[in-house]
């Protein structure tokens, strides 16, 4: 009873290397019955409200070695890991913030394959392991601003994606890149209908190549939990949330601006471009403040940054272009 | 109804409807209001209201099911005074922890944003039919009169589902289970009336 598969639809084929160890998909029901089962009535307080309250589990991921980067955020109080790990958008898994932290456990992330395509000389595709691999991994802690009005500040492990566009070597054509992400219908089964999964996202060319625009495979020092977008995502962190795809399966290096998710779903509210601005609003709320997750209430309303602060690094990118017509 | 039993339903439902800001005040004690307190608060004191607002209305379907149940009516002033309780304090909220308590702010946002014109609509609607919830009122307005402003509750519970619905996103699909009910309870009124005419007609022929 206490061995279960990390994919249920799988049957029995699949390979043992390849069911979820007990410690990372015990869920707190079974961690109670077990304890109960072994007589561990000594719980300490804190203990029993970490089992007691909802989808606090946190599996403990693979630690990552870092080195320092100076394109890391200072000055900044870090959102917890509990808030960045159990307030999550991550629609396949869920329309509820407090979704992706229940069911995401469902998503296979080894083995992983980044498929490389498009216009490149040879298409090709990297393993997690070689990605993890390509280049040393950075500490970069940077400021999140969802669309919706909220943000966090979180400390990403990863590498400039510019390091594995040079890999990839795109033709001179390539004016975009697009990000795909994992779908699996009977793996993501709390996908709404209507988005036209899987989800796209993608950036242009030189944005791409902008040094803070991060391969992410880790935060706080550990691999990305799956409702962060484990295995591999792109964090670009001047623009709102939903530009940062999860769960990268595909990198297709395209001429024409490729298709995005939201975009698709409510071009009016989710533009191609979606810098942060907080002269732009959302049709449905002003942007020109942000709530800060993990703050209490009277605290936690803040002035929204430009580019979300970033503007230094990449205000150039728009030279002369009206960010109120491309939002 | 006796009155013991009047009173104890009467102290359960008191429970029930003070249950959501209980939670939100333990929550605001204990600092554990959750990743986004400001979204909970907000949600929270929204739901609870339009919840309630919908109980309210399905009194008198229940009550055309079976004269026993026509004791429910001393509830329903209760359950109409919470949702316009819970409703203030959405309102309140969204002037304080969004708008920052700044009025062009305020005014600018029932301009330009429509979920928002809709909510403070279907609040100011619940206004006139709080103050004119007392039996006084009752009295000073007739009964056929205070009925009829009273029929506001119906628009007011229809622009606070629009304001749910244009408030999420594209494809959200929150709001639906609420919605649902709420159609059936419309839904229930001319459906019932139409049964009980045709048991009284049944009666008349045999």
């Amino acid at each position: 009873m206490l061995i279960r598969k990390s994919d249920p639809l799988s049957g029995s084929n699949i390979p043992s290397s390849e069911i979820t160890p007990k410690e990372k998909w015990m869920n707190r029901r079974s961690f109670i019955a077990a304890a109960a089962a072994t007589g561990a009535v000594a719980l300490g307080a804190e203990r029993v409200t970490e089992i007691l309250a909802p989808g606090r589990a946190v599996h403990a991921q693979t630690k990552l070695e870092t080195v320092k980067s100076p394109l890391t955020t200072t000055g900044e109080d870090l959102t917890s890991f509990q808030d960045i790990t159990h307030y999550n958008n991550f629609y396949e898994f869920g329309e509820n913030k407090t979704d992706p932290a229940q069911n995401a456990g469902a998503l296979p992330t080894r083995p992983w394959n980044v498929k490389i395509s498009g216009l490149v000389k040879t298409p090709k595709t990297f393993d997690i392991d070689t990605l993890l691999k390509m280049h040393p991994l950075e500490d970069r802690t940077y400021r999140f601003r969802c669309v919706e009005g909220w943000s966090m500040v979180i400390p990403w492990v990863g590498y400039s994606l510019s390091e594995l566009i040079k890999q990839c070597d795109p033709l001179s054509n390539a004016k975009y890149v697009q990000f795909i992400s994992y779908f699996n219908g009977k793996v993501e089964k709390w996908a709404p209908f209507g988005y036209g999964w899987p989800y796209s996202e993608g950036l242009r060319m030189d944005e791409a190549m902008n040094p803070l625009t991060l391969v992410t495979v880790g935060l706080y020092g550990q691999e990305l939990p799956k409702q962060d977008g484990a295995p591999i995502r792109i964090i670009v962190p001047w623009k709102y949330g939903f530009k940062s795809a999860k769960s990268i399966v595909e990198i297709k290096f395209v001429e024409k601006q490729p298709h995005t998710t939201w975009n698709d779903a409510n071009s009016g509210e989710y533009g191609f471009y979606s810098n942060v601005n907080p002269n732009v609003d959302h049709p449905r709320w002003s942007q020109k403040t942000e709530r800060v997750i993990g703050k209490p209430f009277y605290a936690q309303r803040k002035p929204t940054l430009l580019f979300n602060g970033y503007g230094d690094q990449v205000a150039s990118l728009y030279n002369g272009m009206d960010l109120r017509k491309y939002y | 109804m006796n009155k013991p039993t009047l009173i104890a339903l009467k102290t359960l439902t008191w429970i029930a409807c003070l249950y959501p800001l209980a939670i939100l005040v333990y929550g605001a004690v204990q600092n554990d209001l959750g990743p986004d307190p400001t979204g909970n608060i907000e949600f929270s004191t929204g739901l609870a209201a339009l919840r309630m607002l919908v109980i309210s209305l399905a009194i008198t379907p229940l009550r055309k099911l079976s004269p026993r149940l026509s004791f429910l009516i001393k509830f329903r002033r209760l359950l109409g005074l919470f949702a316009f309780f819970y409703a203030s304090i959405h309102l309140i909220a969204y002037i304080g922890l969004y708008a920052s308590f700044d009025p062009n702010t305020i005014l600018q946002d029932i301009a330009k944003r429509r979920f928002i014109t809709v909510g403070v609509l279907a609040w100011l609607l619940l206004v006139p039919l709080a103050l004119t919830s007392t039996t006084a009122a009752i009295k000073r307005l007739g009964g056929k009169r205070w009925n009829q402003l009273h029929k506001l509750v119906y628009v007011a519970v229809c622009l606070g589902l629009l304001h749910y619905w244009w408030q999420v996103k594209t494809g959200v699909t929150t709001p639906l289970g609420i919605t649902l009910v709420m159609a059936a309870l419309f839904i229930a009124r001319p459906v019932l009336d139409w049964w009980k005419a045709r048991k009284a007609a049944q009666l008349r022929t045999t």
